[in-house]
């Protein structure tokens, strides 16, 4: 590999060519400050915040951008960088929104960060401000641009990690802003909700639309019964609202917590479902591949994903596993089930799921996911995991001291199976698991590594019992998009496909705890995260789907068997054909 | 919005020359510029329905096409009138009292610059300098130059207008 040398600071440095000076500085263990800069995502060189002196070189460079040379010497710390960063800082500052004190973010705001270190005056320049109109027609994003700095991370993240792109610049200088076409409501776009346009918000502009003062409100109801579930990807990354180590697992003092929120509040295993997903996941495949039904199969268990396919591939309808999400089919199992057993009406309890996502708050008001021919909600609200912190933040909670317990029965075990449907090919391995249990009662195999890790696309074929399985799994919509075109242009045979909007699959999630740029752009923080959840799957006591107590209870005692008529009605859904345009 | 305020009435001709336009530019590096100046040269003006034809067919998003279609002055998203009224803003129009010009013009007219009748008749914009400082404050209405202004001039000249055109259809 051919190397550059270069000092940074007076350090010498040898890093390969074509590194930024960002890049070369972190190895010289310096960490130049970003704004617009977020690796993988945006790299524009707009912000001007990573502004550095290099010898002989006249004005300052943008190290994000700027290739590192042989023999540059590079300064990151002079008075003109510092003078150049405060008044680039104090510049933004002057047209931000500057409510800190209400705003989500504050403390865990990247400029708030960057004013601090930079000891600016927020008031040094005084202009006009400008006002937006809040953008909060979504269901599940909420926009103000008031507080936006136009680092366009979040147009990037539309744009090129998931292809959607319904978000952009609009005008120049002074007025430009971010926002749809025409100036329309991100609400009256095709959007997908997948809501990585939050997680790569350096500030407060982009939040989820907040429900927690509904859960306040049912938890205060004594007519109520209000019951949590966590999604399994929440229990690797919960722990790092409270300041603990990314990729640490709390499941338990997760479910301590959630249960002191309130009396009446009972909480329960997501991963339950997670693995009745799988029975009738892989129920489905082994009927459509006998029966020569549509293939490949695409799960179907990630809202962004079936929003994706409705509004842009309606044609791949068809091939949508009509399996109900894990959320929608716990809602589902909650209202009829779980109320007739113990003679609960569905309008007194209040389901609240913690997800990882925004989509899932699109996905729990769909029609097609309500009971009791549609007077209720199955899920009356999903929170995402910044929420769930939140809240028990408001609990004023000590969460580091708090005991780990236990869920409450009967939805309290689950497999590792379905654990793993919080990192991407996690449903696909949990899937195979069952489905070649059930083709070949002597397979043994439980580790699928090769549907594992951080490569765009994995392929692998499987033969068992005679069946040759060919799948594939891909996360991040623009990765999705290229696959599918492939598959349109019959390029690819697969019989099953695993696709999740985020990249990375639920652990990156756009409802996720934010991880700032300072981490993003040097921690393999998506790599921790998985990592918490397969550690999790291998100490199971058990790892298949099918060998689920809870499942093989809630079969005998009410769906009978994968497939049958009552599963069908409750746990299996429909999906609608979406226009792709600005309505 | 005011963009809404007239209804997009494009023909097929219009549709069949865009459609040569695209196809002539579609291969080429950084159509989307060229593809919308022939766009705007064809319709008058850019509505969502003739940014949307040009996105799908370059295969680009509306918000990208939106965006540069709101970066560059010269790209009008409201449809322009019969008559093209042009007040001067320069510095010398400026200073002898371009602003009451427009004022007048704007109330006269029940529009604001930027925007178009509903009858279609006339549009508002407002210009740099036309090179007749001379004549300041100035005015177009289409070629046609008026120096010298007063917002009681401007009366009689858009009176004038109108009455060729047999009245204002409200």
């Amino acid at each position: 590999m051919e190397t550059v040398h270069l000092k940074i600071n007076n350090i010498p440095v040898e890093v390969p060519k074509g590194y930024t000076i960002l890049q070369a500085a972190k190895q010289a263990n310096i960490e130049i400050p970003t704004l617009c800069y977020l690796k993988d995502i945006n790299c524009i060189g707009a912000c001007r915040v990573c502004m550095v002196e290099a010898k002989n070189r006249r004005g300052l460079l943008a190290a994000c951008v700027y290739p590192a040379e042989e023999g540059m010497e590079v300064f990151t710390n002079t008075p003109a960088v510092i003078k150049s960063r405060k008044t680039t800082i104090e510049l933004l500052l002057s047209t931000h929104q500057k409510k800190c004190l209400s705003c989500v973010r504050n403390n865990n705001c990247e400029l708030q960060k960057l004013a601090l270190e930079y000891n600016v005056d927020e008031d040094h320049f005084t202009s006009e401000e400008a006002v937006y109109e809040i953008d909060e027609q979504s269901p599940y994003i909420v926009r103000n641009n008031n507080k936006c700095v136009q680092c366009m991370r979040c147009v990037s993240a539309c744009k090129n990690v998931q292809s959607v792109s319904v978000i952009g610049a609009i005008k120049r200088g002074y007025q430009v802003h971010v926002g749809s076409p025409f100036d329309k409501s991100l609400n009256d776009s095709p959007c997908v909700g997948c809501g990585q346009c939050i997680v790569s918000c350096p500030v407060g502009a982009l939040t989820e639309k907040s429900q927690e003062d509904e859960v306040w409100e049912a938890i205060a109801n004594p007519d109520k019964k209000v019951i949590f579930f966590t999604a399994p990807s929440i229990k690797a990354t919960l722990g790092e609202s409270f300041n603990l180590p990314i990729g640490t697992n709390v499941e338990g003092k997760m479910v301590a917590a959630i249960r002191r929120l309130g009396e009446n509040v009972n909480i329960f295993n997501m991963d339950f479902t997670a693995d009745l997903t799988i029975l009738e996941e892989a129920n489905e495949l082994i009927e459509r591949i006998k029966t020569g039904g549509t293939l490949p199969m695409f799960t179907s268990c990630c809202p962004g994903w079936v929003k994706f396919v409705e509004h842009y591939y309606p044609d791949f309808i068809p091939h949508l596993s009509s399996c109900k999400s894990p959320q929608a089919m716990f809602g589902a199992v909650l209202k009829s089930y779980y109320c007739e057993k113990n003679g609960l009406d569905p309008n007194n309890v209040f389901v609240v799921s913690v997800i990882p996502c925004t989509a899932k708050k699109f996905e729990c008001k769909r029609p097609q996911l309500r009971s009791g021919d549609g007077e209720y909600d199955d899920v009356d609200v999903a929170l995402t995991t910044r929420e769930l912190a939140r809240m028990i933040k408001r609990a004023h909670l000590d969460f580091a001291s708090l005991p780990e317990e236990d869920y409450d029965a009967p939805f309290n075990k689950a497999t590792g199976g379905g654990a793993i449907f919080g990192a991407t090919g996690g449903v696909l391995e949990a899937a195979l698991r069952t489905a070649a249990r059930t083709l070949d009662g002597d397979f043994k195999k439980v580790d699928f590594e090769e549907v594992r890790g951080p490569e765009a696309v994995r392929t692998v074929t499987y033969e068992v019992a005679g069946i040759k399985i060919n799948v594939a799994v891909t996360s991040g919509l623009a990765n999705a998009r290229a696959l599918l075109d492939k598959i349109k242009k019959g390029e690819a045979d697969y019989q099953m496909v695993e696709i999740m909007a985020c990249p990375g699959g639920c652990i990156n999630g756009g409802g996720q705890p934010l991880q700032s740029d300072s981490v993003r752009n040097y921690v393999d923080y998506k790599a921790l995260r998985s990592k918490a959840l397969y550690d999790y799957d291998k100490n199971c006591e058990f790892r298949c789907s099918d060998e689920s107590p809870v499942v093989k209870m809630i079969y005998d005692e009410f769906f009978e068997a994968p497939g049958k008529e009552k599963a069908h009605k409750y746990l299996h859904t429909t999906y609608v054909a979406r226009g792709n345009k600005m309505s | 919005m005011a963009e809404n305020s007239l209804a997009f009435k494009g023909t097929k001709a219009q549709e069949e020359k865009l459609t040569a336009v695209i196809n002539q530019h579609k291969e080429l590096p950084g159509a989307l510029l060229p593809v919308l100046h022939e766009a705007q040269e064809i319709y008058g003006y850019l509505p969502i329905e003739v940014q949307q034809m040009v996105a799908d067919g370059l295969g680009v998003s509306l918000s990208e096409v939106y965006g540069v279609a709101t970066f560059y002055s010269r790209f009008s998203l409201t449809p322009k009138g019969k008559h093209r009224i042009s007040v001067c803003l320069g510095t010398a129009c400026y200073v002898k009292g371009a602003d009451k010009i427009l004022a007048e013009v704007e109330k006269k007219l029940g529009i604001k610059s930027g925007e178009c009748t509903p009858d279609g008749l006339f549009s508002i914009d407002s210009c740099r300098c036309v090179g007749a400082c001379g004549l300041a404050p100035v005015m177009m209405i289409d070629e046609d130059v008026y120096g010298k202004l007063t917002p009681k001039e401007v009366d009689k000249i858009l009176d004038k207008y109108i009455a060729e055109e047999g009245g204002r259809q409200q």
